[in-house]
């Protein structure tokens, strides 16, 4: 606390208090400060639009010489004098992963979160919630280290049985019959590497279910699942439709652990089970140096397919999220 | 939407639910004393049930009760398994005995409480099992990798020598070699990348909180979708913009830059949640007293939210550190020390792990294995860090506790940013 006292030469008079300008303004330290960190800001404009440009850029002379059957082809023949490349046989295991590692991982996810949210006893709730956000920290190199040692071989096994016994179901077929190193191994491991992203968001929606309604639902005789039934799930569906969007987001970006798992193929294979298949960004991460200049442009425009397809995902998932947070979804 | 208010005690006479006030007449917890004649007489006798089920009621019972599930279901499936051989080998039996449990569970349930409490009880347990399989598949993972490398760690040769002078005939082949030069080479790549995403990362979650302004919806939008952006596209892109145009070679500061591309949405998301549980009244006082809004954030509201964003920053280094993909169109990955950032490929731990898991010789695989041991020894410090630094001191409130709990989920989910209070 400090007290000011006024020290003043006997009989000199006092000077008259001068008024304080109050303006709204900002002042010149204030203009520089926010004048920079705007321009820090808007530097993640220029940042995201860059990365989309340069893309494009480098990899416009691949999409010339290809043309729309870029999208049509499958192939990284990009040397000698008939180049046959394209990103189909990508995208469609890309979506393949995506789809089993889906089908794998919002089922956990969705259990997961509402573990953590409705039945975790209070004391063990924040550690398991720590345990859950750590399965996304650890490294998808070391993900797919572990896919190839000990998952792979215990998988081939079930697959095997699935495909003996599902083999109506075109997927499933299984023409040649090593059946390692497949689709369906990679989605399986990416499953479990998207768990913990749909089980935090989804987690986090749930618990804003209004506590009024979960205790209306109880004292009205509800067992504890009639009760989330009829509040938790209902109110953070939107939540849950975003949390899994971001999940599939993350399922097509998945790098590493996908090219550990699938080798160096590049064609199209319909048949998950089998030996075999690609995805963009593992094409990108395995064949990258390798081609000459239009294979380097070829992957350059794979990469930036991959770019807008996340891009895309992402935002739409973010507009659903962040619309199911302001309340929409609470008219029980 | 409707609820199920079935239940199976709807005789009219009974009365559902303990007495509002402890009364002597109605003992609570005593099983079903509903034959005892009331003191008044005449009218019909009102029966009770002595507590009503609670929907987290969970006793000795029903413990007992998922056990005999789940002995029944092993005996069942044993007994079918090697008769019929549905499935082959130990994933098959276990996907069988968990189905005839959950079919026992609620059989059981339903015979000795009722068919409600029956699935609300199947549900708990696929629930607790999936939190049981998340949670121990990642003990099992960072175990298995910890199994792997640490029985055949050379103490003297993992951190002081690299690949250079590998000699895979030696006798000790793995004290030939170690990752010095992948552990210098993530050191410096991390923190390059640290120094210039944090700060631009602090700035840009200011600007979203603190300055405000034209063009925040905008930033915040487009920084939610850069943390979805592909760590393989950042990679591809520094190297088509940098690289490829000559401006840099293979260099661990490209590495750092492509990391930087990762690290920035992910921090500014996570800072700026964090200033947000500021209170507002800290902030108005500083205005109050004349000074200026730069001074504001800087000595007043930063400060206060140190420890929030020491977490994130911590959270970002464990984010980028195991990166591999926007590494191999960057830093190249190298077999000899590099100490400068600036020229020359660089190693880095996972580019180890990325080169080495393949190779034919098993001395390298198991190097592979130790860099991923080092890998993940790094990662989970820093987690443990972060959590420690986010966790709740004294006088902060609620509100804020659960946000902490919910920033450690921020770093590797794209969650958008709350646009309102932030509940």
């Amino acid at each position: 606390m400090a007290i000011s006292v006024d020290v003043r030469e006997p009989g000199t008079p006092a000077a008259p208090p001068q008024p304080i300008t109050i303006t709204t303004e900002y002042s010149t330290g204030d203009r520089i400060y926010r004048r920079g960190v705007r321009i820090v800001a808007m530097g993640v404009l220029v940042l995201l639009f860059l990365i989309g440009l340069f893309l494009f850029k480098s990899g416009l002379p691949a999409f010339r010489v290809a043309g729309w059957s870029f999208f049509t082809k499958s192939g990284f023949q990009t040397e000698g004098p008939h180049p046959v490349f394209g990103v189909l046989a990508s995208l469609i295991g890309t979506v393949e992963v995506a789809t089993v590692a889906m089908i794998v991982g919002t089922p956990v996810g969705l259990a997961t979160a509402l573990f953590l949210s409705e039945y975790a006893p209070l004391k063990t709730r924040r550690s398991l919630i720590a345990m859950v956000d750590l399965a996304a920290a650890i490294p998808s190199i070391i993900f797919g280290l572990w896919a190839i040692f000990e998952v792979q071989n215990n998988v081939v096994g079930f697959s095997t049985w699935l495909s003996r016994h599902f083999a109506f179901i075109p997927f499933f077929k299984v023409d040649s019959p090593p059946l390692n190193a497949s689709i369906f191994i990679a989605g399986l491991v990416v499953g479990l590497m998207i768990v913990p992203i749909v089980a935090s968001i989804s987690r986090e929606v749930f618990s804003l279910a209004p506590m009024g309604e979960r205790e209306a639902a109880l004292a009205l005789g509800a067992s504890r699942w009639q009760m989330i039934r009829t509040v938790v799930l209902p109110f953070g569906r939107g939540g849950v439709i975003g949390a899994v969007m971001l999940g599939l987001g993350r399922a097509l970006e998945e790098t590493i652990a996908v090219s550990i798992i699938l080798g160096t193929s590049v064609e199209v294979n319909a048949h998950i089970l089998q030996h075999g298949g690609t995805t963009i960004s593992q094409l990108i991460a395995v064949n990258f140096g390798g081609g000459g200049k239009l294979g380097l442009e070829d992957l350059l425009f794979c990469g930036f397919v991959l770019f807008v397809l996340t891009l895309v995902i992402n935002l739409i998932a973010s507009a659903i999220v962040n619309r199911s947070r302001s309340g929409a979804g609470t008219d029980l | 939407v409707s609820i199920d208010i079935r239940t199976t005690r709807s005789d009219p006479s009974v009365r559902i639910g303990p007495p509002s006030v402890p009364d002597p007449d109605f003992p609570m917890g005593e099983p079903d004393a509903g034959d005892a004649v009331d003191g008044d007489g005449g009218g019909p006798t009102p029966r009770r049930i002595a507590s009503p089920l609670r929907p987290s009621d969970f006793g000795i019972k029903d413990v007992a009760l998922l056990l005999i599930a789940a002995i029944s279901s092993f005996c069942l499936v044993w007994v079918i398994f090697f008769q019929l051989t549905i499935l082959t080998g130990a994933f098959g039996f276990f996907v069988c005995w968990y189905v005839g449990f959950l079919a026992l569970t609620w059989i059981g349930a339903s015979q000795v409480i009722e068919r409600k409490v029956a699935t609300d009880r199947v549900i708990a347990v696929l629930v607790t099992s999936a939190t049981i399989l998340v949670v121990g598949l990642i003990i099992f993972i960072v175990a298995w990798v910890a199994y792997k490398a640490i029985p055949s760690i050379h103490w003297g040769s993992l951190f002081t020598k690299d690949q250079k002078d590998f000699q895979p005939a030696a006798p000790d082949a793995l004290g030939t070699v170690g990752v010095l030069h992948a552990v210098i080479g993530t050191l410096e790549q991390v923190m390059v990348a640290a120094l210039m995403g944090v700060p631009a990362a602090i700035a840009t979650a200011v600007f979203l909180n603190e300055v405000k302004g034209r063009g925040v919806r905008l930033v915040r939008t487009v920084v939610t979708a850069m943390s979805g952006t592909p760590s393989v596209v950042a990679g591809v892109f520094i190297f088509s913009i940098l690289i490829l145009t000559h401006v840099l070679t293979y260099s661990g500061f490209a590495a750092s830059l492509a990391l930087t591309v990762i690290l920035l949405p992910s921090v500014t998301r996570i800072v700026e949640e964090v200033l947000r549980v500021v209170p507002s009244g800290l902030r108005e006082a500083s205005l109050a007293l004349g000074a200026p809004q730069w001074r504001t954030t800087w000595s007043v509201v930063l400060p206060t939210a140190r420890s929030g964003v020491i977490t994130a920053v911590l959270l970002g280094i464990a984010r980028i550190v195991g990166e591999t993909a926007p590494l191999i169109f960057t830093a190249f990955g190298s077999q000899v020390l590099n100490a400068n950032p600036f020229a020359h490929p660089q190693a880095a731990l996972p580019l180890i792990i990325w080169s080495d898991f393949k190779d034919p010789q098993a001395v390298l695989i198991t190097l592979a294995f130790q860099a991923a041991f080092v890998l993940i020894s790094i990662v989970l410090i820093l987690f443990v860090l972060a959590r420690l630094f986010s966790r709740p001191r004294g006088n902060k409130g609620k509100a804020s506790r659960r946000n902490d709990d919910d920033l450690l989920a921020r770093m590797w989910t794209p969650v958008p940013m709350t646009q309102g209070d932030g509940s």
